[in-house]
């Protein structure tokens, strides 16, 4: 297959898309000509039509849920309905200014302010607020949240936070971010947090506990109300890691579970989409002893109007995360589709997403593959391991992972949690047909036979796509991060 | 059951291959305590037919039509075939490219961003996006506290210039982490900081420096940086990056330019969209490559030695690196990144210079239009590029929800950061402004003003 | 099975370190150490003149999945770091032993490192975790 060109490599010095610019040549008024830039920035110069086909070459080099299987475990990667898409996209909520007046913003604030009620009401917390951009600004939030609130009663000693070493590196990242330093807890035999040695690290240093339900081992914390107390007797918090609440929508609320303040990836379960890496949202949800520390704005009604909360009505606010309000249209997208799903419908998301992944773990277990955690039950993910296909046959995680590329579908998620040794995380999320599980199924076998009888094939994987294995170490090493004319295609 | 395909046939016979009698059994491991009963009335399920009635409904609600309002955001033309190719199943459902074999798409892509953002700032390395600008600046403060190694007391300069709410902001972000904001004082008078009365600086980590400024007011960006360079400090530029087809970029400020550049991507083809999502550029030189955060692509081979695109260094990402990350940050802002990066492809220089060029003639022509007007004057004397400060003689409040009720977006009251400018507005007009909205500008103006005199 | 040299002691985590002439400690990564890590693609080496305590993390080796602290064996000043390593992080693979050291440390006291295992103890370590 011919390598697509950069899009600069097809330009012509003069050549331009001349009907998206101003038709009159520059005039810089009143600018001094020493603030001018002297020497046009290096960008493309292409047609329309040059652009329109280089970029729609390059999509169609992507895997995406809309053309691939995409079980990529911890992402839940569901269908993405387009008309949250297009309804996100009318003149009116695309042209408004962020700081329109509210008078102007009705229309906009009261789907912000449904969408927090009905994200309250789902998860068992007392207040929400949208505003934070991804997950992990989510999770950053809601740790300096813990912060702020014991630092407003005095309580400086409070300077650690715990993490099980399962958890997802956003985690521990996180808590530094916030100026807390971080303690891991071991992970049991079951895959639960190890009781005792939470007991041993609770203390009047625990400012809080980050976790992940169902855990990132994709199991169900099955004491989570025994730890709630603990860490609350010990005077801490508890954080709650939405990444995994796919699982439990509608089944299980954190709020019961005794968690102080929550964040929900909305392009998780809320199935905004995934967007080659962004944008997200990640709302946060707080308890009582929280939400004031929630940060702004958020959006609130009054009789039949709505406004925007901002550093008045919120004085022990943490504060503003974005210069706005954060992902508006990311926001609009999962209201769309909780309206869509209604009250009935986030109930059956956790049942179907269940279903998918405790059949395809029966499934893949009777073909003779290791389940990690065969006395468990899978919640909307599960861990196999390919330990001894890695040690019989010298196939492992990743060969399977890249030659799974070439049977048309995406590859679970690989070598996490770093816990167990060879692993897929496979989340085959609720959207999918049992066809499209039995298909995966299949190639997975199809896999192991292939591994058996011509390792390298496995191993070379993957044949059939625009690129065969990078070499990574030479993209660390060698650093090429920008084009440069005279650099093209060279070295 | 929307978007769940399953028919009764395959639940039963799913079941039966896990060995279960029904669905809730899947739930036993939750204790019973745990297993949410009847939850609080959540609306019932609607039909794509009703939301989207709904949705039209509320979007018709909403601002529409000429905005003079700038202040971190920006209205102008995006091509129709950006948002079209965005939104591609192939772009918009993929997921961040960790399998570099089948998301060569994205990651080419994404390395002719990063091209085209060193290219705009005259930097050497870009990273593939940050959340939004402001908290983008959080993260360059961050770096810059990693990259100076010299100078370990956590002082970083902020010129007051700077758009208020970036700082509160950056506050929110970098405050857990022994980082102080200090102020590099505003001269009234003319909007910008005075070179000739600049303090003596000494252990400061970094200087933050706009161009151009909050009000609009172009910097002594050439000065600042030399003299922040001459104390040691680093220089974090922050700028409008369509200012940059125009103005000299911070690569080239003073004798060594800018060792960082951020900002919002927004004016490069993200509509105004009630606030985001946008996306938040960082530009860097090469030495402090690694003590950037966010996502990094690089240009490589295959096994074969073909060219291919894959995430790069990501040993300092927190999948790896966990606690000693150099940020929390993972997944961010893609999508606009891709719509963005078709953006630039189709303006090209020219066409950003261009446009760049008729929103400063359109903001001169709006604000000379405006202070034709008894009582209104510009805030500040000098250049500006887009947006300009203007005394309206009275409470700006109350004038721009007059305004607004006659469907003029009249502009961002500046008396809301600093009581002293409670007459004050910020108004912006870009390349979507025609001579006919500046007239009813003008126009309805006169009568508001009228009206309260 | 990976190279031991006798004359060397040996960190749990993984350092090397053998007493010079000039009574400076050469440090550097295990051959076991570096092959688990894989292709390195960077080394972070130690700020110069900086107090170490025995156990402080004070280098970092980074390859395309992993990133490692080097920690110190022995209290100490650093006096010398490999700048080669720096452009050519590969010698830690090529020659962990020879031109892949990564620090110098001044000790407090030379005979702190008798406090290391020997080239044997390691073996057992490292057996002993193969078996985990």
């Amino acid at each position: 297959m011919r390598q697509d060109r950069l899009i600069f490599e097809h330009g012509r010095p003069g050549r331009r898309a001349a009907a998206q610019a101003p038709a009159t040549a520059v005039q810089t008024g009143e600018l001094p000509a020493d603030m001018l830039r002297q020497q046009p920035p290096r960008l493309p110069e292409v047609s329309e039509l040059q652009a329109v086909r280089h970029y729609t070459r390059l999509s169609q080099k992507n895997f995406s849920i809309d053309t691939q299987f995409y079980p990529l475990g911890s992402c839940t990667m569901k269908y993405n309905p387009r008309a949250s898409n297009s309804l996100a996209m009318l003149p009116g909520f695309l042209q408004r200014h962020p700081w329109a007046p509210d008078g102007q913003s009705q229309g906009f604030l009261a789907c912000v302010h449904e969408l927090q009620g009905m994200l309250r009401d789902v998860t068992g917390l007392a207040a929400f607020s949208l505003t934070p951009m991804a997950g992990a600004q989510g999770e950053f939030a809601g740790v300096a949240m813990i912060r702020a609130y014991h630092r407003a009663r005095g309580d400086g000693e409070r300077t650690e936070i715990l993490v099980p070493d399962a958890a997802h590196g956003t985690n521990p990242a996180t808590a530094v971010m916030c100026g807390f330093s971080v303690r891991e807890l071991p992970t049991d035999a079951d895959g639960d947090v190890d009781m005792q040695a939470l007991r041993e690290a609770l203390g009047p240093k625990t400012a809080g506990i980050m976790l992940t339900n169902p855990s990132t081992l994709g199991v169900f914390e099955r004491r989570i109300r025994e730890m709630a107390d603990l860490v609350h007797e010990a005077g801490g918090l508890l954080y709650y890691d939405g990444a995994n609440l796919n699982a439990i929508l509608g089944k299980s609320r954190p709020g019961d579970m005794g968690f102080d303040v929550i964040h929900i990836n909305l392009h998780k379960t809320f199935s905004t989409p995934h967007g080659g890496g962004g944008p997200g949202a990640g709302a946060i949800g707080a308890g009582e002893r929280l939400q004031g520390f929630l940060p702004i704005p958020m959006a609130a009604r009054e009789g039949s109007r709505y406004r925007w909360l901002t550093e008045d009505d919120r004085p022990q606010s943490i504060g503003r995360l974005s210069a706005f309000m954060g992902n508006a249209g990311v926001i609009l997208r999962a209201y769309v589709y909780a309206r869509m799903l209604g009250a009935e419908g986030m109930v059956r998301v956790a049942e179907f997403a269940t279903l998918n992944a405790n059949y395809l773990m029966s499934r893949l277990r009777a073909e003779g593959f290791q389940v990690w955690f065969p006395q468990r039950r899978a919640s909307h993910e599960f861990i196999i391991s390919l330990k001894r296909e890695s040690r019989e046959l010298g196939v492992g995680a990743m060969d399977f992972a890249k030659r799974l590329l070439d049977y048309g579908y995406h590859a679970p998620t690989a070598y996490f949690p770093l816990l167990v040794p060879e692993c897929l995380l496979i989340e085959p999320t609720e959207t999918e047909t049992r066809e499209e599980l039995d298909g995966f199924i299949d190639a997975m076998v199809a896999i192991r036979q292939e591994a058996r009888r011509d390792p390298e094939l496995v191993q070379g994987a993957p044949h059939g796509l625009p690129v065969r294995r990078l070499d990574e170490v030479r993209a660390a090493r060698d650093l090429d991060l920008c084009w440069a004319p005279d650099a093209a295609g060279a070295t | 059951m929307p978007f769940i395909p399953h028919t009764e046939d395959d639940i039963r016979e799913m079941l039966a291959a896990i060995g279960v009698p029904d669905l809730d059994t899947l739930f036993d491991e939750i204790p019973a305590e745990l297993r949410a009963g009847r939850l609080p009335p959540l609306p019932p399920a609607l039909q794509e037919m009703d939301i989207s009635r709904l949705m039209q409904e509320r979007a018709a609600r909403d601002q529409t039509g000429p905005c003079f309002i700038g202040a971190g955001a920006y209205q102008h033309h995006v091509p129709a075939a950006v948002w079209q190719l965005a939104t591609r199943g192939e772009f918009y459902s993929a997921y961040t490219p960790y399998q570099a074999e089948a998301s060569q798409g994205t990651l080419q892509l994404i390395y002719e961003y990063q091209s085209m953002m060193c290219g705009l700032m005259a930097m050497e390395v870009s990273n593939a996006s940050l959340y939004d600008g402001a908290s983008g600046l959080g993260e360059a403060m961050l770096m810059a506290v990693r990259a100076n190694q010299k100078i370990r007391s956590g002082r970083i300069l902020i010129a007051d210039s700077l758009h208020p709410v970036y700082r509160q902001v950056a506050q929110t972000v970098v405050g857990n982490q022994g980082v102080t904001l200090e102020s590099l004082p505003l001269d009234a008078a003319s909007g910008v900081i005075d070179t000739d009365a600049l303090p003596p600086i000494d252990d400061v980590v970094a200087v933050v420096i706009p161009q151009p400024n909050f009000f609009g007011r172009l910097e002594a960006v050439d000065r600042l940086t030399d003299w922040a360079h001459a104390a040691g400090a680093l220089v974090i530029g922050v700028v409008n990056p369509l200012a940059m087809a125009l103005l000299r970029p911070p690569g080239e400020w003073g004798e060594r330019g800018a060792d960082i550049a951020c900002g919002d991507g927004q004016p490069l083809g993200v509509p105004l969209s009630s606030g985001g999502p946008y996306y938040g550029f960082l530009c860097c030189r090469r030495s402090m490559v690694r003590r950037m955060p966010g996502r990094i692509v690089g240009r490589t081979v295959d096994l074969d030695g073909n060219p291919g695109y894959t995430l790069t260094l990501q040993a300092r990402e927190q999948h790896i690196r966990r606690s000693r990350a150099t940020s929390n940050i993972c997944t961010n802002q893609g999508l606009v990144v891709t719509a963005s990066t078709i953006h630039m492809a189709l303006l090209g220089a020219e066409g950003l210079r261009r446009v760049a060029a008729r929103c400063h003639e359109q903001t001169r022509a709006l604000v000379q239009t405006l202070c034709e007007l008894p009582g209104v004057r510009p805030l500040h004397q000098g250049v500006c590029f887009h947006e300009r400060a203007l005394d309206l003689g009275q409470p700006a409040g109350p004038v721009l929800e007059r305004l607004a009720s006659r469907g003029v977006m009249g502009g961002y009251p500046l008396g809301q950061h600093d009581p002293a400018q409670a007459n004050a507005v910020l108004v912006c007009a870009t390349e979507c402004i025609t001579e006919a909205d500046i007239r009813a500008y003008r126009d309805a103006l006169a009568d508001v003003l009228r009206e309260a005199a | 099975m990976s190279e031991l040299p006798n004359e060397l002691r040996y960190a749990v985590s993984h350092e090397w370190a053998r007493l010079d002439d000039d009574g400076l400690i050469t440090v550097g990564i295990t051959d076991h150490a570096q092959e688990a890590l894989g292709d390195l693609v960077f080394v972070e080496t130690p700020s110069l003149d900086s107090d170490v305590e025995a156990g402080d993390a004070c280098a970092v080796v980074e390859s395309v999945k992993a990133a490692s602290d080097i920690f110190a064996p022995v209290s100490g000043v650093v006096v010398d770091a490999n700048g080669r390593l720096t452009d050519e992080p590969e010698l830690v693979n090529t020659d962990p032993y020879g031109d892949g050291w990564i620090m110098r440390i001044k000790p407090e006291d030379p005979d702190l490192i008798e406090d290391l295992m020997s080239a044997e103890d390691y073996e057992h370590m490292l057996a002993e975790e193969e078996d985990d």
